[in-house]
């Protein structure tokens, strides 16, 4: 175990360097000029160039490269140009909280709902229930999710207030006030992931229904719960949970829409409010502490399967 | 084409054919690519067309899916908007069956280059898809070249993997032994022979990555990030009538309607053709 997590470490700093490069790439090299873009089409031939020495954009690429790495590993990720010089990090943590707790809770919606619906299209495999439920989840998949919160506000704000149409109520207000802001988010966000993690379960449970110790445990009068739940979840979890993983990465990129359609102040749309405010420091740091969040979740993905499966060996 | 090779492809058609949802997916296709094709003459009027004294009107026989806050019509930057979506999904999967194919080719045969360009596509893929399509966009700027550009970038890796893996399988056939053995050289091999063996997977990926693009292009569209604000694509006009949800939710319901349509249809056709090309899946479902 000791071994796979150095080897799996040295495997996510690769990546991470990767990562890195491409966003100094995006950034830095690619024709778009920031400077000319941060000082808006008024701007001078000398105003530009006096912003590009400052910001060090006329230095070598490499040397750039190498301080801008020499920063980001120090965790200087440069002040914000929007909100008062404020650090970075600063910046990015006051946004935080709505976030993690949008991401979590439609991870956790998905993942349940996603699990029970497939053990349960799974186990009445063909009846009219399995087949509604494949049609629902292709239809699941196919919809935009903007468009979905946009119906969802149509539906439960406007025609009939049940939820609130849009906001955000801190934690430390209250957290029911903060749940029901975050009722129909969480389920704009999570209806895709649902969907594919419910499919996945649905594909593993028949493949593992098929084998014969399903069948001897029902031959020695097993309770069809018990053979269910105990005996084939267990083995048909595992594709499910790298499912489960992927579907992360979704949601963080999804909560950049779902937090612009329900004026959530999370990263997201902080994200989207940089592009607008041109804040190129916080774009950057944005893309870059997501990009880390998801290597991580990977990395937890791959320590939960040592648990759940202990017959894999690394 | 030999006539044996004939009767394969017929009887993979045929056995497409059968499936229904597949079917359903080729006709809302085609009706989607009707709509683009023959826009102007289908459009009751013209997308960009700012009428005042008709703004915000319900659907009805002058508007048959009412207008928006300047008083366009709805149902003609719906049909606009499908050329929009289909010129962009198509630039989109050839750039990234080009790119992604060349680069899965010489991973998958080169052992000394896949590590390399293995963890190169990594890198891309350890971002969420529309973050990275977005920092992308920041930096280029609203446009359709601009969008292709960005989606091909971000989609080619997943072409590039699924292509690597078809040319690991497909490398060690006794085919490419007997190319091999009669003198034919690493570059025959690797862009002739083995690149038409690893074209069902490449079809099955474009299209599934055309049907990310079409979701992916209206969501960047959405948030202001993808075609700049007059185009009348299927984004552009739901994020134009987000704020006017509560007066005229007309104006984002069609286009939306469009969307998920033409996504259903295109993972309709991609279920199909992995059940007939790809026999190897047994799927479920």
């Amino acid at each position: 175990m000791l071994n796979f997590l150095v080897k799996r470490f040295f495997s996510m700093a690769l990546v991470l360097l990767v990562v890195s490069i491409t966003i100094f790439i995006v950034m830095h090299l690619l024709p778009g000029d920031p400077a000319a873009i941060m000082l808006g089409p008024e701007a001078t031939n000398e105003d530009v160039a006096a912003l590009k020495a400052e910001m060090g954009l006329d230095k070598p690429v490499l040397i750039q490269f190498i301080e801008w790495t020499g920063r980001i590993v120090r965790g200087d990720l440069g002040n914000s140009l929007f909100f008062q010089n404020r650090s970075v990090p600063n910046v990015i943590f006051d946004h935080l909280e709505a976030t993690v707790l949008l991401t979590l809770l439609s991870l956790g919606m998905a993942t349940l709902i996603g699990i029970i619906t497939g053990v349960l299209a799974a186990s009445t495999h063909e009846s009219i229930f399995d087949r509604s439920f494949m049609l629902f989840t292709s239809m699941a998949v196919a919809i935009p999710n903007f468009w979905l919160g946009l119906m969802l506000v149509l539906g439960f704000a406007i025609m009939i207030p049940i939820f609130p149409a849009a906001g955000y109520s801190p934690l430390k207000e209250g957290i029911w006030s903060c749940l029901s802001y975050l009722v129909l988010p969480s389920i704009t966000l999570a209806a895709g992931a649902v969907a594919l993690i419910a499919r996945m379960t649905r594909a593993c449970m028949l493949d593992v229904l098929q084998n014969e110790y399903i069948r001897t445990a029902k031959a020695k009068g097993v309770r069809q719960s018990i053979v269910i739940f105990k005996h084939a979840l267990r083995n048909a979890i595992i594709p499910v949970v790298t499912v489960i993983g992927m579907s992360f990465a979704n949601l963080m990129g999804g909560a950049v829409v779902t937090e612009s359609i329900f004026n959530i102040p999370g990263v997201g749309r902080l994200l989207i409010k940089s592009v607008f405010t041109r804040d190129y420091p916080v774009i950057e740091g944005v893309v870059l502490y997501i990009a880390i969040a998801w290597t991580l979740i990977n990395l937890m993905v791959d320590i939960i399967y040592t648990i759940i499966d202990p017959r894999l060996e690394y | 084409m030999s006539k044996k090779e004939k009767s394969g492809s017929r009887r993979t058609l045929e056995k497409f054919m059968k499936n229904p949802t597949a079917v359903f997916g080729v006709f809302i296709l085609l009706v989607m690519l009707i709509m683009a094709v023959f826009a102007s003459p289908i459009a009751t009027h013209d997308p960009l067309e700012i009428n005042p004294g008709d703004r915000l009107m319900a659907p009805g026989a002058q508007h048959w899916f009412g207008t928006d806050r300047m008083g366009r019509d709805i149902f003609s930057r719906v049909v606009y908007g499908s050329r929009i979506s289909l010129i962009v999904g198509f630039s989109v999967v050839l750039l990234t069956s080009f790119f992604g194919t060349f680069l899965g080719l010489v991973s998958g045969y080169f052992k000394h280059l896949d590590e390399i360009i293995m963890r190169i596509l990594d890198g891309l893929m350890a971002f969420p898809g529309l973050i990275l399509m977005i920092m992308i966009m920041a930096v280029l700027g609203r446009s359709l070249t601009n969008v292709i550009i960005t989606l091909a970038i971000v989609y080619t890796p997943r072409m590039a993997r699924v292509v690597r893996g078809a040319v690991l399988v497909q490398k060690e056939q006794t085919y490419v032994e007997a190319a091999r053995a009669i003198g034919a050289s690493s570059m025959r091999i690797l862009f002739i022979h083995i690149p038409r063996n690893c074209i069902a997977p490449i079809i099955i990926q474009g299209t599934m990555i055309f049907a990310y693009v079409i979701l992916a292009e209206s969501a960047l569209s959405f948030l202001g990030v993808g075609m700049p604000p007059e185009t009348p694509s299927w984004g552009v006009v739901i994020s134009s009538g987000k704020v006017f949800l509560r007066r005229a939710p007309w104006i984002c319901f069609f286009s939306g309607i469009s969307i998920s349509l033409c996504v259903l249809a295109l993972n309709s056709i991609g279920d199909g053709l992995r059940d007939v090309l790809d026999p190897r899946l047994n799927r479920k479902g």
